[in-house]
C-alpha cells in the first residue's frame, strides 16, 4: 500500500515528458488524433449498422405479446416464415395451461406510394383485432380503424417520401393507394421502422390480410402466438405443447423465437461477417496511423532519448513515455470520434429509417478496442527504443 | 593515492565487432585520474577517444581489464549497474542534446529527476539556481529552439552539474561553438566544477581551451601516450 502510494506520488511528480512532447508538435498531434478519430467513426459505424440490422429485422418478433410462439419447421425467419396449418392452434388450445392462440398473418406486398407513385416492397401483418399481437400501444389504440376493409395502418418510419401523405393522415384525412389490384385507405400512423427486406410495414386485421393476399387462405397461417394462463411455466407449457403437436411445427418461448431470429441473422446473413471485417479494418487503419505517428515521434527523439540514457535514466522509463503518448492520444481521439459518430447516427438514421442509437456499452467497447489500438501501435514502436543507445549515437 | 583516484583504468583493452570483424579499438590503456582533476584527452578523430569516454560513462559496457570509477568496478558490470552508474556522471555533449519539447528549466528538472528522491518543488529551486549559475536566469523557460548555441551549450552544462555528479565528462563540449562562447562555456565548466570539486575528464580537438587542463593526455591509435611536441600537432 505504502509502496502504491509513493508510486502515485512518483507519478505525480514526474515531468509530463509524453504529453509535453505532444504538445510541441501540434501537426503530429493533429494528424495521431484525426486518424484516432478516423477509425474510432469508421469502428462505430460499422458496430451500429450491424446492431442496427440485427433490431430491425427483430422488432416485431421482440415486441410480441405471447408467451409462447408457434411456427413452422420449416421457418427461416421472420421474412421467410413459410406457414403452417391453422388447425395447430386448435390443437393447442387443448393444452393445459394454455388461454389463447391466435393466429398471425404475414407476407410482402408491393405497394404503390400515394405521393411519389412508385411501388415498394411492405411488410404486411394481419392479426385478431380482438387479440393484440404487438406490445406496442400506439398500434393497439388504433385497432378500431381497420375494421372496415382494405383499410391499414403505416408505419411513419417507412424509408422513402412520405412527409405529405403522413401530414394528411395526421390532419384526419385518409389517403388512398394500391395494393395489387386493391385500393386501400391509410387511417392511421404507427412508428417502428423500416428492415432491410423491406422499406417498412403496414398493419391492418387478419381479414383484412386474406382481402390483399387473395392466393392466401385463412387455414394458412404464419405465426401462432399463445398466451398462457396464470401460474403456469412457459418452459412446461412448451414441451407439452411440442409433445402434443406434430413436427411440422415448432414451439419456442418469446425469448427462445427472438434468440431464432437473432441466430438467423447472425448465422446466414453476411451482416456479422461483413461489419466484423469493417470494424477490423479501422482498427488496423487506427493502429497503422498511430504507429506511424508513434515511430516517427520515437525516430525524431533518438539524440534526447539516448541523453537521457546516458543521464542515468531506465529503458522501461522511455517504453513509459511512449505509452503515456499512446494512452494520451486514445482518449484524445476517441472523444471527436464518439461526437463525430453521434451525429453521424442521427443522420443516418434520419436518412435510413434504421434503429441507429449509441448504447453506452458500445461506446465502452470502442474506448476500450482504442485503447488496444493505441496499446499496440505503442508497442510496436518501442521497437525503435533499441536504436536510442547512448553508446551508439555519440 | 588510489583512494584518491577519482577513475582509475588498469590494462583496458577493447574491440569493435565479433568474428572477423572484430577490430581492436583501445590497447592497454592505464590512466588514473584525481578526484578534483581537470584532464583533457586529445588527439586525432578515429583515436578512440570517444570510445574510453563512454566506457569510463558506463555508456557501454568495459570488456576486459579494470575500470573503477569512484570506487566501483564497472568491467563486466551489468545492464543495471551500469545505469546506477550512469547516475554519478554528468555528461557534456558535442551536440547539446536538449529535448526540444521541454524549457530550459525542464531539461535541467530531468537531471534530478532521474534520481527519484526530490520534490518537484525542490527540483525547481535547484534548476533555476543553476540556471542562474551559468548566466541563463532571463531564459528558463525558452525552448532549445529559441536559445544560441552557447546558451544551449550552457543549458546543458547545467543540466550536467545541476545534481553535483563526481564525474563531469565532456565530449567536444565546444567544437559546435564560436571561438567566444567555447570559451565562456569552459570557463563556466572550470569555475563550476572547482566549487563543486568535481573531475573533468574532457575530450576535445579545440587547442583555444587547452589551458584550463591541469593535465593532458594524448590518444592515437588506440594507446594513451605523452602529449607530442607542439610542432608535431
Amino acid at each position: 500500500m505504502l509502496g502504491f502510494i509513493k508510486t502515485l506520488k512518483t507519478l505525480q511528480d514526474r515531468t509530463p515528458l509524453g504529453l509535453l512532447q505532444l504538445k510541441h508538435d501540434r501537426l503530429r498531434l493533429l494528424t495521431a488524433i484525426a486518424g484516432i478519430t478516423f477509425a474510432d467513426i469508421l469502428i462505430f459505424m460499422q458496430l451500429g449498422f450491424a446492431d442496427a440490422l440485427y433490431k430491425s429485422n427483430t422488432q416485431y418478433p421482440r415486441a410480441l405479446q405471447s408467451d409462447l410462439v408457434i411456427l413452422s419447421t420449416q421457418a427461416k425467419n421472420f421474412g421467410q416464415l413459410r406457414t403452417f396449418a391453422r388447425r395447430r392452434l386448435y390443437q393447442a388450445q387443448d393444452v393445459p395451461g394454455v388461454l389463447s392462440a391466435d393466429a398471425l398473418y404475414l407476407g410482402s406486398v408491393q405497394w404503390r406510394n400515394p405521393q411519389t407513385r412508385q411501388q415498394t416492397s411492405m411488410l404486411l401483418v394481419g392479426q385478431n383485432l380482438a387479440q393484440p399481437a404487438f406490445e406496442l400501444p400506439e398500434i393497439n389504440q388504433q385497432l378500431n380503424a381497420v375494421q372496415l376493409p382494405d383499410t391499414v395502418l403505416f408505419d411513419r418510419a417507412s424509408r422513402g417520401d412520405y412527409g405529405e401523405m403522413i401530414v394528411q393522415v395526421e390532419q384526419g384525412k385518409p389517403v388512398t393507394t394500391e395494393i395489387g389490384l386493391r385500393t386501400v385507405t391509410v387511417t392511421g400512423l404507427f412508428e417502428v421502422g423500416a428492415s432491410f427486406s423491406d422499406d417498412g410495414a403496414l398493419i391492418t386485421s387478419d381479414q383484412n390480410f386474406l382481402r390483399l393476399f387473395p392466393r392466401r387462405e385463412a387455414g394458412a397461417v404464419s405465426l401462432g402466438l399463445i398466451r398462457l394462463e396464470p401460474g403456469y411455466d412457459p418452459k412446461q407449457v412448451r414441451a407439452s405443447l411440442a409433445a402434443r403437436l406434430p413436427d411440422d411445427v415448432q414451439v419456442l418461448t418469446h425469448q427462445g423465437y427472438i434468440d431464432f431470429e437473432l441466430n438467423d441473422i447472425q448465422s446466414e446473413s453476411p451482416i456479422g461477417f461483413v461489419f466484423g471485417l469493417g470494424s477490423a479494418m479501422g482498427f488496423i487503419v487506427g493502429v497503422v496511423i498511430v504507429y506511424q505517428v508513434l515511430s516517427t515521434d520515437v525516430n525524431s527523439h533518438l539524440a534526447e532519448y539516448a541523453t537521457f540514457r546516458a543521464m542515468g535514466y531506465r529503458n522501461t522509463y522511455l517504453l513509459g513515455v511512449v505509452f503515456e503518448e499512446a494512452l494520451i492520444l486514445s482518449v484524445l481521439g476517441f472523444i471527436p470520434g464518439l461526437i463525430i459518430a453521434l451525429g453521424a447516427y442521427q443522420i443516418t438514421a434520419a436518412a435510413t429509417a434504421l434503429p441507429l442509437a449509441m448504447p453506452a456499452s458500445r461506446a465502452a467497447t470502442v474506448l476500450l478496442l482504442t485503447f488496444a489500438m493505441c496499446g499496440a501501435s505503442g508497442a510496436v514502436a518501442t521497437r525503435r527504443l533499441q536504436a536510442a543507445d547512448p553508446a551508439d549515437i555519440f | 593515492m588510489s583512494k584518491e583516484a577519482a577513475i582509475v583504468v588498469h590494462q583496458l583493452d577493447h574491440y569493435f565487432g565479433s568474428g572477423q570483424l572484430r577490430k581492436q579499438a583501445l590497447f592497454n590503456i592505464n590512466l588514473e585520474i584525481r578526484a578534483g582533476e581537470i584532464v583533457i584527452m586529445t588527439g586525432p578523430s578515429g583515436s578512440g577517444k570517444t570510445t574510453l569516454l563512454t566506457l569510463i560513462g558506463g555508456l557501454r559496457s568495459a570488456q576486459s581489464g579494470s575500470l573503477k570509477v569512484v570506487g566501483h568496478e564497472i568491467c563486466g558490470a551489468s545492464e543495471n549497474q551500469l545505469v546506477r552508474a550512469r547516475r554519478h556522471n554528468g555528461y557534456i555533449f558535442q551536440a547539446h542534446n536538449l529535448h526540444g519539447s521541454l524549457t530550459a528549466l525542464e531539461n535541467v528538472q530531468m537531471s534530478l529527476e532521474v534520481h527519484g528522491h526530490l520534490s518537484k518543488q525542490q527540483r525547481y529551486y535547484r534548476a533555476s539556481e543553476m540556471l542562474a549559475e551559468v548566466g541563463l536566469e532571463e531564459r528558463t523557460n525558452y525552448y532549445p529552439a529559441d536559445l544560441s548555441g552557447g546558451q544551449k551549450q550552457r543549458v546543458a552544462i547545467a543540466r550536467a552539474l545541476v545534481s553535483h555528479p563526481k564525474i563531469v565528462l565532456a565530449d567536444e563540449p565546444t567544437a559546435a561553438l564560436d571561438k567566444k562562447s567555447g570559451r565562456d562555456v569552459v570557463d563556466i565548466m572550470q569555475n563550476l566544477a572547482k566549487e563543486q570539486g568535481c573531475t573533468i575528464l574532457l575530450v576535445t580537438h579545440d587547442n583555444r581551451i587547452l589551458d584550463i587542463a591541469d593535465r593532458i593526455v594524448y590518444m592515437e591509435d588506440g594507446r594513451l601516450s605523452k602529449p607530442p611536441a607542439p610542432e608535431a600537432d
